[in-house]
């Protein structure tokens, strides 16, 4: 079905089609949208699901691995300084193997009090076990949603899933969007280790040096499965509903001497300026990174990259820019901007490319001339 | 009907089991069934594991255990090993009361009674946990929280916590708590659950019953446990049970339950009103009371006075 809607709303839409039996949340801007979209699903009675209302984000998440555990779906939304909150117990969650699912809607941290779109709060959950997708579209974030349950919940994973999608920049603005009738899509849950009262089990106990190593390699060995599992379920949804997406999307890659890698709404703005560079004669790509976790084989070999980061990490550098630069011998240039919302234009892209300097980092509106 | 609101506080069909306990008001008929196996890695002496005990032979094998950072999550024992035969837990030590808020839920989805126990010791409740234990209150949760109360951390080597009384020597008050003990039950109560009770380790029958009872509640209900501790009060291991009797007969330890809001006194503690034990002879076997300044000893026992005068008032108010 045709509508219009906000991120945040598409988010909700599609939670309703998966009907987690547990959602457990609390507010925070610029995601509240979401939880009290869900809230007004479950009110009304479309969406057949028990909503928490917790009292702090660190809750939230232990109430969804504590309803997790039982075998149910479960959901939740946070931002910013709520991701940040329950970062105790989003380790939980991943060590836990609980394929809970989570909206992120990409927000800046204080001080000072800002509510615009940074991808740091999300990067600094990179080392959970968590998979993350970055999304640019409001249609993106629906469908991407409505995969995440699948992924997670797909045996050969049972890790939590974080969706990403940008502060305001995605979260509330209007775009199409095309809701799908789910069906056998996303299967019921069967969680192997669920709660069995006739079986009784310690769960998360001591372990000792001689066993903990172990479940850390089950969780890698499970984010290296994922790559097959989010390959076929993307496959599948082309199948099923004709809207196809890869670890990145990529654009006008082929033949380009010059690469420019983003995650989330900057990768697609990346695009126009593709375009406006080909104009000129500059042989540019873009390439928008979707899945950090698990993090693609990229292939970038013999091309200039140019990767603009809305986040850092301090004393080393952009975080995606780190990322790729661990993967490629290809000379990169990193571009640090969009911070705490600082506007960034497709123009402002173009003109990183022109007055790239490989091998570099470049703070947009700190360091003059690109 | 979307989450546990606090529209469900009526009592369930096991009432008349309540009503049964309370008419007989004698010893209850324990159950055989051993829920703690042997070979717990708890230390000699060990209240805490005597009382979860009597609290799982009360809830049956129906039940999960939902266990924060606390001595219960050691004497387990170690992995691939329980010494628990029901589902345990463990989560992270701010976040009992919300995670079994979502088990709770996720298990009413799902159709299911089992009985939702968080056990958490003193730090994982009246510190770092109250939050979310306020949050599921506040919420209505179908669930029973235990507080184990042995008055420090424990698992850490004894340091100071909400719990510890005034004068007490913890490794981070080595001359003495210059504070009093946190009054969680009254913080509880102000959440107006159905049903409260304190209980001790050392009089298993009674926590029996008023674990029996509080499981027959819809909604959050609370039991506070006083635990004595052996290395932690530096008394003698065998001297757990008498050490728990003595709280009680001094008054430093009250029983009492409150149902709807009303308060009854245990028989015990009502005795121990009209003629407390010597509060010395509480403090004295402790090591951590020793060489406690008179005057603190004066402030304690003002304290029980005051406390028993509060708690009689409010039950012989209509």
């Amino acid at each position: 079905m045709k509508k219009i809607s906000t991120g945040n709303k598409a988010v909700a839409e599609a939670v309703k089609q998966v009907v987690p039996s547990v959602v457990a949340a609390y507010p925070i801007t610029p995601q509240t949208e979401i939880v009290e979209q869900v809230a007004e699903f479950v009110s009304s009675g479309e969406l057949k699901s028990r909503y928490i209302a917790v009292e702090s984000e660190h809750s939230a998440m232990a109430a969804c691995i504590g309803a997790s555990i039982t075998g149910v779906r479960t959901f939740t939304a946070t931002s910013s300084h709520g991701l940040l909150y329950m970062h105790e117990m989003t380790n939980w969650a991943a060590g836990a193997r609980l394929p809970i699912v989570m909206a992120n809607v990409n927000r800046s941290l204080g001080p000072g009090w800002n509510i615009w779109a940074e991808h740091t709060d999300a990067l600094q959950e990179r080392d959970t076990g968590w998979l993350q997708v970055y999304v640019s579209t409001v249609q993106e974030a629906y469908d991407a949603t409505i995969m995440a349950f699948r992924i997670a919940e797909h045996n050969d994973v049972l890790l939590p899933v974080m969706v990403n999608l940008d502060g305001f920049l995605l979260s509330h603005i209007m775009q199409p969007l095309d809701t799908v009738d789910v069906g056998d899509f996303v299967p019921s849950i069967h969680l192997p280790h669920a709660i069995d009262v006739k079986n009784p089990t310690g769960y998360g106990g001591l372990t000792g040096p001689d066993q903990q190593f172990r479940f850390r390699w089950d969780i890698e060995r499970s984010i290296r499965d994922s790559v097959t599992v989010i390959a076929e379920t993307e496959k599948e949804f082309a199948k099923r509903f004709g809207r196809k997406y890869g670890f990145t999307e990529d654009y006008q890659c082929a033949d380009a001497e010059v690469i420019i890698m983003a995650l989330g709404t900057l990768g697609k703005e990346a695009e126009v300026a593709v375009d406006l560079l080909r104009k000129e004669g500059i042989k540019a790509g873009s390439m928008r990174l979707r899945w950090l976790r698990p993090f693609p084989n990229l292939n970038l070999k013999g091309k200039q990259v140019v990767v603009i980061d809305r986040d850092y990490s301090f004393g080393r550098g952009g975080i995606l820019a780190t990322e790729i630069m661990a993967q490629t011998k290809e000379a990169v240039f990193s571009v640090i901007a969009g911070l705490g919302g600082q506007e960034v234009t497709y123009e402002d892209v173009a003109e990183f490319v022109r007055k790239r300097r490989m091998g570099e980092e470049f703070w947009f509106g700190v360091n003059s001339n690109v | 009907m979307n989450n546990n609101d606090r529209s469900t506080t009526a009592p369930r069909v096991h009432r008349s089991i309540r009503n049964h306990l309370q008419e007989l008001n004698t010893i209850p008929e324990i159950p055989k069934e051993e829920y703690i196996l042997k070979c717990t890695s708890a230390c000699a002496g060990c209240s805490d594991s005597l009382a979860l005990r009597y609290v799982l032979k009360a809830a049956g094998p129906d039940t999960v255990l939902v266990v924060p950072a606390c001595c219960t999550s050691v004497i387990q024992g170690i992995y691939p090993n329980t010494a628990f035969n029901v589902p345990v837990y463990n989560i992270a030590f701010a976040s009992a009361a919300a995670c079994a808020s979502g088990m709770s839920n996720a298990f009413r989805a799902l159709g299911k009674k089992t009985n939702v126990i968080a056990y958490a010791g003193d730090g994982g409740t009246l510190d770092i946990g109250i939050q979310a234990m306020s949050g599921a209150f506040e919420r209505g949760t179908d669930f029973l929280y235990i507080c184990y109360d042995n008055e420090a951390y424990g698992n850490t080597g004894m340091q100071r916590s909400g719990g510890t009384p005034l004068g007490a020597r913890t490794t981070t008050t080595p001359a003495g708590k210059t504070e009093g003990k946190k009054d969680i039950d009254a913080i509880i109560a102000a959440h107006d659950p159905p049903y409260q009770a304190t209980a001790c380790a050392a009089y298993p029958q009674d926590l029996f019953k008023k674990v029996t009872k509080a499981l027959s509640f819809r909604g959050p209900t609370f039991i506070h446990i006083l635990a004595p501790c052996p290395p932690g009060w530096r008394y003698s291991t065998e001297k757990s049970v008498e050490m728990g009797k003595l709280a009680v007969k001094s008054g430093m330890w009250v029983l009492y339950e409150r149902e709807y809001g009303k308060l009854t006194i245990g028989a015990q503690s009502k005795a121990a009103m009209k003629k407390p034990l010597p509060l010395e002879e509480y403090l004295n076997p402790q090591g951590r009371f020793k060489g406690i300044d008179p005057k603190t000893v004066e402030v304690l026992k003002q304290r029980i006075a005051k406390n028993f005068a509060k708690l009689s008032a409010e039950e012989a108010a209509p």
